[in-house]
């Protein structure tokens, strides 16, 4: 149960570092430009933007391998991008097309890609918990080897049945890593205010789960305790915990007062910590990229995010006979 | 090239809003995710961040205005090397809603119910609920829940709030808006995300002589706490030959939202309203939801308090008088009339009422009832009324399986069988889970056009 403090390995090859910075950096763009067109009303209802957490997903998807499973909860853009789904069919679910992973019907909260085992796109909070463990029962009862990434915040790991979920998984060895995604806050309620103990990886000690924590703002760090916990799963040895210390720059969801943290603390965070400037300092101070490398990336980005968000305001509304569809199999 | 920076929407539910303070001014470099203006809508004021890097040009709207339209220009974004003064931009007017302190503020209904504009002010004929004279006035819903909790809790020790962000963050809604200042966090009590653990705690103090109110942040979450409200909550004074029970309400937003898709947008009216041992209110107006909310506190046995996110910004007429309270088990007449009776409750009473309007052109005059609670519910105005129009239409946004039209059609059967020219008609959501586009949303929720078309089908028009 030891927490390892984060150590950037040199053993990470340049491509993958490449990687990793292209990867987080189109999850922030397409963040930014879903913020835009929920600002000009394209896209409705409740929005939760992944901003300032890219490096937990890029870093876990680093340690996935093909055939691995993940699902999450409302906070899923990111997710689902870093697994390898297409923008544009993620963004037009936000617009709420039929060119959506959803046809429309899901919207921001609720999408879901069997092809690339994305298994959603939750809005009830912790709801997510004990379906992955199931999940992994699923692999586990078809000896398949695979694992499931079971994300998670920090405010649902308040849950009971999260606890549940836990004494199951860790009964029965299935294959699943639970990451809790630390990011301080649930809405606007910090850590401090709704949990007993910080430490919440320490809390599957109880049922003989390891947990370490995580610094969530080093993607090499996540990448690094990622394959630690991939092991012990796909090793036989039952569930793994990753508490993931990191931190979302902005609102809970489009609408937040922003009144129960100050604007230097997130200020702060952006200038000393983010994820993005970090793997961008080691790529240039080790020589790996120059800054004009760099700068292609960013516009090969752009270009990839504009195109998704034509894409997803030119795709139709679903035909109204969609309404009665897919109620029933 | 220059980018025009437009009024965002902040909210499921904004249409305009108001430009408060500027945090930038023309000539300011920015970068995305900067803080350049703090708007207000009617729940909050929110930080607005820049989404691109540029140099502000021109701010087009100045700071205090009112009423600035979602999608309007507020301000421009240069380019490095762009000057503003080769551009001249003007704020198209229509942008801008002249705001007059007379009109007290609209809240139109969010884009998501195909309904036409809703009346300013309902005019509320002086009800059966308070005495003629007394003077009343304009209060939102939510205004009229937050005063119901505060004089309740004002002259009952026992009564305390607890709930997801009730406190410190004043609400998710903003209900329980100045609770925490005024009784401090003994009563106003912040709880971790665990519907289904202070669910249970809340029934426990209930037990042991306090009388909770329960805020689910919506009622959707309440599902998590299900078994505790009614395995626990609803029985045990049955259970304990009447030694022990629930004095508690459990409450906040149900119904469909706009745009949340189907896991945040559903009416468990009937669902509650089926269970013995629970009473179930459900509100229209803002009177109504002080008068029954208090009702609800004092009441003994644990109460469903079912309130909606889409009424909470209307205004209705309130009472200015000293312990007004509704009571339970009496239906409202809001329109009367003979040629059909429209039974509705909660939102489906817009639609139902909207229908009352437009039924007018055709010369068809319904009599329009708000049941207020549907445990108990009040059957005998209803039967009067059908006794007397020989058609009944009833109205609700939830799913159409087991709805409380079903319901109330049996009744009607039973009771006024002889009476009725016509099948009973339920107007209802539709039997699918919500789908979150735009389009589909529309048609998925009941309107006051179905509602229309239904009392020309019973009066055979
Ligand atoms: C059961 C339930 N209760 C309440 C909510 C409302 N809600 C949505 S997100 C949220 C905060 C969750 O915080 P956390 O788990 O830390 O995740 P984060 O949003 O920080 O990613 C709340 C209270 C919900 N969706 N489901
Ligand atoms: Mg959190």
């Amino acid at each position: 149960m030891a927490v390892r403090k984060s150590t950037s390995k040199p053993n990470i090859s340049p491509d993958e570092l490449l990687k990793y910075y292209k990867d987080m950096l189109m999850i922030r763009r397409f963040e930014e430009k879903a913020g835009q067109l929920y600002g000009m009303g394209l896209i409705g209802g409740f929005c939760h933007l992944y901003i300032g957490q890219e490096a937990v997903v890029v870093g876990l998807e680093a340690a996935a391998e093909e055939g691995d499973k993940r699902i999450t909860s409302y906070r899923d853009h990111g997710h689902m991008l870093a697994a390898g789904m297409n923008p544009d069919g993620v963004m037009a679910e936000l617009t709420g097309r039929v060119g959506g992973y959803s046809k429309g019907k899901g919207g921001s909260m609720h999408m879901f890609s069997k092809e690339k085992h994305f298994y959603g796109g939750h809005g009830i909070v912790a709801a997510q918990v004990p379906l992955g463990a199931g999940l992994a029962f699923a692999d586990l009862y078809k000896e398949n080897g695979r694992v499931t990434f079971t994300y998670f915040g920090d405010g649902a790991a308040n849950q009971g049945q999260v606890y549940e979920t836990f004494n199951m998984a860790a009964l029965w060895e299935l294959p699943v890593i639970f990451v809790i995604e630390n990011n301080q806050y649930a809405m606007g309620t910090s850590q401090r205010r709704s949990t007993s103990s910080p430490d919440i990886y320490t809390r599957g000690a109880a049922f003989g789960i390891p947990g370490e924590a995580v610094d969530g703002m080093d993607v090499l760090s996540v990448k690094e305790a990622g394959d630690r916990a991939v092991n012990h799963c796909r090793s036989g040895k039952g569930p793994y915990i990753l508490e993931v210390k990191t931190y979302r720059y902005r609102g809970h969801s489009m609408s937040d007062p922003a009144k129960y943290r100050t604007r230097e603390e997130v200020q702060k965070m952006r200038e000393e910590r983010d994820a993005i400037e970090h793997v961008r300092s080691l790529l240039l101070t080790g020589k790996h990229a120059s800054e004009d490398d760099l700068k292609a990336i960013d516009k090969e980005v752009k270009a990839i995010v504009n195109a998704s968000a034509d894409f997803a305001k030119e795709s139709p509304e679903p035909d109204l006979d969609e309404l009665w569809t897919d109620i029933y199999a | 090239m220059a980018i025009q920076i437009l009024m965002p929407a902040l909210s499921p539910t904004m249409e305009e809003g108001t430009l408060a303070k500027w945090l930038v001014k023309e000539g300011d470099t920015v970068a995305s995710g900067d803080i350049i203006a703090e708007i207000e809508t009617d729940k909050a004021t929110m930080e607005f961040e820049a989404v691109d890097d540029g140099i502000i040009g021109k701010l087009l709207i100045a700071e205090g205005t009112e009423a600035v339209q979602v999608n309007a220009p507020i301000a421009v974004l240069l380019e490095e090397g762009e000057s503003s003064d080769t551009m001249d931009i003007d704020v198209p007017a229509v942008f801008t809603r002249p705001v007059s302190s007379q009109v007290s503020k609209i809240e139109l209904a969010p884009s998501a119910p195909a309904s036409a504009t809703i009346p300013a002010i309902i005019s509320v004929p002086s009800g059966p609920d308070w005495p003629d004279e007394t003077p009343v006035k304009q209060q939102s819903v939510r205004e009229a829940l937050r005063d119901a909790m505060i004089e309740e809790m004002t002259s009952d020790p026992t009564v305390y709030l607890m709930g997801e962000e009730v406190g410190e963050y004043q609400g998710a809604y903003k209900v329980s808006q100045g609770l925490l200042e005024k009784f401090g966090n003994k009563r106003v009590i912040d709880t971790p995300i665990t519907e289904h653990g202070f669910a249970g705690i809340a029934v426990g103090a209930a037990f042991g002589g306090l009388r909770p109110i329960v805020e689910f942040m919506t009622f959707n979450f309440a599902m998590q706490a299900m078994d505790q409200i009614i395995n626990s909550a609803a029985k045990t004074l049955y259970m304990s030959g009447g030694q022990m029970g629930a004095p508690m309400v459990f409450r906040g937003p149900n119904g469909a939202a706009a745009r949340v898709g189907a896991q945040h947008s559903q009416d468990f009216a009937a669902w509650f309203a089926q269970i013995p041992g629970l009473k179930v209110a459900m509100p229209y107006s803002a009177s109504d939801a002080k008068g029954l909310l208090k009702t609800a506190i004092r009441d003994p046995n644990p109460v469903i308090f079912l309130e909606n996110e889409i009424l909470y910004g209307r205004n209705f007429d309130v009472p200015i008088m000293d312990n007004f309270t509704v009571p339970f088990g009496r239906a409202r007449i809001w329109r009367e009339g003979s040629d059909v009776t429209i039974v509705s409750f909660g939102i489906g009473m817009q639609h139902a009422l909207e229908a009352g309007e437009k039924l007018l052109a055709d010369g068809i005059v319904a009599e329009v009832i708000d049941l207020r609670t549907l445990r108990p519910i009040d059957y005998d105005t209803v039967i009067a009324s059908v006794k007397k129009t020989n058609r009944c239409v009833t109205v609700e946004e939830g799913f159409p399986v087991g709805s409380i039209g079903n319901h109330l059609s049996s009744v009607i059967m039973e009771r006024a069988f002889d009476y009725l020219d016509a099948p009973v008609i339920n107007c209802t959501g539709k039997d699918v889970p919500m789908p979150y586009a735009a389009n589909l949303e529309k048609l998925a929720l009941v309107t006051s056009d179905q509602v229309v078309a239904a009392v020309k089908s019973v009066t055979y028009r």
